[in-house]
């Protein structure tokens, strides 16, 4: 696992602790390494490179859509993903994939770094829109329902569209930026709201697998202090998330103190106890739209639903009339599901 | 990314844990209950009566002084009686720091052993009735590893010994046991061991965890060296819910479930958290409701990764009550080992007399098989694919097997680095903390003649 890392003994000096002939640059966030710039590069590409063989994350000859958001993250995936596909010849045919939520002033502008990795890297891009697919962009939305709850729709708008956008692009897989940080943040976050199926789940690097499209995170043990590079930071406009913002926070401060923390939550994270006969809901396919689905109507088509019936607090709301008035409509499934209980990654039509 | 549907918080969060996360809205603020407890519904609030006390708790404003005594103590005997941690033939040890949860602990043993002792006195066949357990109370002192003025130490023992010689009939005996008490009988030699030990761990975490795991080994010490059969903890959900972070943090999260049981036999004497269910909070309260006296001279703010963790989970308690049940509760999921059960101890009859009174609820049989290894430091069992990588390592076989016999987290925060200090680092470790290691596995059996080389070296040790 990636902790051997820290066997380097930190030298001091100002020598690259790794080729010693070079000044070092930097010291590496991870391991707080003295390191060259050259060699940094090298490391950090070659840790992935060993996180997708160790993993066998891909097959030669394989499809593979990299979700592609605009950020520091994904744009460093694009990259790092068509550089190792080159260089260790995995024999991958590679795609852009992103979803424009429609949010004037955050989207546009992270879609048009999207397209200039489109071009630098010379990986053909399919933008799937909010807009195409159900009708809505998130700002019209947010002009029905206000700030409170939006990220529930995006979220699982933005969960389907991946989904739907890689299944035009007939890829076996989609490939998205999760770094180390993001995975210990969703351990702990799992913790805090008593979550164990999802705690169980979501330190896999690979998700999905019996579904048509998994989904896999090659940055699973990346830090984000290395993935940033000169990219600007996106934080999308409607969610002033405190909650998440928290945890966050705990995390780097916790770097602070030991960097290593990082790894450890994910270490912990795969290693919990947790019996296997974790239940999961029952799949289904929408008999709406055909997605993947516990209930009679996909989470998507429930809040779409309400959405084009004026009733925008429809599937999101906590009362439980109307969870049940849905219910009986749809053939009265159990009313208990919540939101999130939808595995992502599969998708059959 | 910034809201996919597993981060995103709007709502579906809450989804989860409507009824608690919503505690603080369902408080009763206005309408007619207003002041009056909800559950006699005759006696005014703690909130009412002791306005200063049930400031900062969140049940102030909803019991009366009695029923939130009641409900604490159900609590207690709750965990007690539905996990069979008290048997009228135990001995048990109160592992006392003067800290308001040890405090209430010792006096909810001290309220069961009254009861059992006045349905003992009022029985005519003494031969028929069941025995009154009996209690003892042990504090360590560690002022050798933290170096206190001696004192304000005096005037704090002294203040735990009045409290103990109040808690009568029947009569406990408090033992102030020192750190070093867990290297031989002469003292002095220990201390110098152990100022040493503190001295060879440089990570601020590793030295306060390091101090823990010689807390337990001590009260395990003491507990067997005067015959006491059962070690009680006053470890409350705020405390627990701190571990399971810790724990995650620092990569246990495979021994995690080990630690945050009612029970936990596998020492000796087995350890059991009947407060497992209070929060600190309450505990607090209790404390300055009874005026039970604390004695908080010794209490350290806790420092690194647990300070870090304290803090954080104090501030998510502050934003949502119910916060640390929550963490616990998810914890609480997770599988828990095989020796996390209380054990069958005693002769037929004894079990069969206290059969009669126990109601066991939660023991499950557990399939698991009980792990083969314990870490060397921290007593976690260890995963087996752990112990078998570390097997590839280089340098002196001495170093390498240690390191294959600790967990990850004491490798990184607590062993030394190069094999050198290695060797004089097991050379200050207590004979004790090797045992357990040691009664576990077969596949160590190399890695024990090569500890115990290290220790018998040092011939001053006692048993």
């Amino acid at each position: 696992m990636a902790s051997v890392e820290t066997a380097a003994k930190p030298r001091g000096g100002r020598f690259c602790t790794v080729c010693n002939d070079r000044r070092a640059a930097l010291k590496r966030p991870k391991t707080l390494e003295q390191i060259c710039k050259e060699c940094f590069y090298a490391v950090f590409e070659d840790e992935i490179h060993r996180v997708i063989v160790d993993n066998h994350l891909f097959k030669r000859g394989e499809r593979v859509a990299i979700g592609a958001s605009g950020g520091k993250d994904s744009t460093v995936l694009a990259y790092v993903m068509s550089e190792l596909n080159r260089r260790h010849d995995y024999g991958l045919d590679l795609f852009l994939l992103s979803v424009d939520e429609g949010i004037t002033g955050y989207r546009d502008d992270s879609l048009e770094t999207v397209k200039r990795n489109e071009i630098q890297y010379g990986l053909p891009l399919k933008v799937v829109s909010y807009k195409d697919l159900y009708g809505w962009t998130m700002d019209e939305i947010v002009k029905l329902i206000g700030l409170k709850n939006n990220c529930t729709f995006c979220g699982v708008f933005r969960r389907q569209a991946l989904d739907r956008g890689a299944a035009l692009l007939k890829v076996d897989k989609l490939v998205t930026g999760h770094n180390a940080d993001d995975i210990a943040e969703t351990v702990l976050l799992n913790i805090l709201r008593g979550d164990i199926a999802r705690l169980s789940r979501c330190t896999s690097i690979i998700t999905g697998e019996d579904g048509p499209i998994p989904r896999c995170k090659p940055f699973k043990y990346t830090y984000e202090k290395e993935i940033r590079l000169d990219y600007f930071s996106t934080e999308c406009i409607y969610s002033p998330n405190a909650y998440r913002g928290f945890a966050r926070e705990f995390i780097k401060d916790l770097e602070r103190i030991r960097p290593r923390a990082i790894l450890d939550i994910i270490t912990s994270g795969e290693d919990f106890r947790i019996a296997t006969y974790t239940k999961m809901p029952e799949q289904g396919n929408c008999e709406r739209c055909g997605y993947i689905s516990s209930q009679k109507w996909c989470k998507a088509c429930v809040l779409l639903d309400g959405l084009n019936r004026g009733l925008p607090k429809m599937g999101i709301s906590r009362t439980r009339g109307l969870d049940n008035e849905r219910n009986q409509d749809t053939g009265g499934t159990n009313g208990t599901k919540n939101l999130q209980s939808k595995q992502c990654g599969s998708l059959d039509f | 990314m910034a809201c996919n549907s597993v981060t995103c918080q709007s709502g579906c969060y809450r989804d989860q844990n409507s009824v608690h996360e919503d505690g603080r809205e369902q408080r009763p603020l206005d309408v007619k209950g207003r002041g009056l407890c909800i559950k006699c519904k005759i006696n005014e609030t703690i909130a009412v009566t002791h306005p200063s006390v049930a400031a900062a708790a969140g049940d102030g404003g909803r019991f009366c002084a009695d029923c939130f005594r009641s409900n604490m103590f159900g609590k207690f005997r709750f965990a007690v009686t539905s996990n069979a941690m008290i048997s009228p033939s135990d001995n048990v040890l109160v592992a006392y720091s003067g800290g308001s949860a040890s405090r209430v602990a010792l006096q909810f043993v001290h309220e069961m052993q009254q009861k059992a002792q006045k349905n003992f006195d009022a029985s005519r066949e003494r031969e028929r009735v069941l025995p009154v357990f009996g209690v003892g109370v042990a504090y360590i002192d560690e002022t050798t590893m933290s170096a206190e003025a001696s004192s304000e130490f005096d005037k704090a023992i002294n203040e735990m010994e009045l409290i103990v010689s109040n808690l009568t009939p029947p009569a406990k005996q408090l033992f102030v046991v020192p750190t070093e008490s867990i290297y031989s009988p002469d003292f002095a030699v220990g201390r110098d061991r152990l100022t040493k030990l503190g001295d060879a761990v440089s990570d601020l975490t590793g030295k306060e965890d390091l101090l823990k795991h010689l807390r337990m080994l001590c009260l395990q010490k003491a507990a067997l060296e005067n015959g006491y059969t059962k070690i009680i903890l006053g470890t409350c959900t705020s405390r627990i819910a701190c571990h399971v972070l810790e724990a995650t943090v620092k990569g246990q999260g495979f021994s995690l479930a080990a630690d945050i049981q009612y029970v936990d036999a596998r020492w000796k004497v087995p350890v059991v958290l009947p407060l497992r269910d209070c929060l600190s909070e309450e505990l607090n309260m209790l404390c300055s409701l009874d005026s039970l006296k604390t004695v908080e001279a010794f209490q350290q703010p806790r420092s690194g990764i647990n300070g870090l963790i304290s803090s954080f989970v104090k501030l998510l308690q502050e934003e949502n009550p119910s916060r640390e049940s929550t963490i616990v509760r998810t914890a609480g999921k997770l599988t828990p080992f095989s020796f996390n059960n209380t054990p069958e101890v005693g002769d037929h009859n004894d079990r069969l007399a206290s059969k009669r009174r126990q109601k066991k609820y939660n023991l499950k049989p557990n399939e698991s098989l009980p792990p083969e290894s314990f870490c060397l430091i921290c007593s976690s069992p260890l995963k087996k694919s752990d112990t078998a990588s570390q097997n590839s390592s280089d340098g002196e076989e001495a170093s390498a097997e240690t390191y294959a016999a600790a967990c990850l987290s004491c490798q990184y925060q607590i062993l030394p680095k190069d094999t050198s200090s290695m060797k004089h680092f097991l050379s200050l470790l207590p004979q004790s903390m090797t045992t357990l290691a040691k009664a576990s596995s077969d596949s160590h059996e190399f890695l024990r003649e090569q500890i115990q080389d290290f220790l018998l070296s040092d011939s001053d040790d006692g048993t």
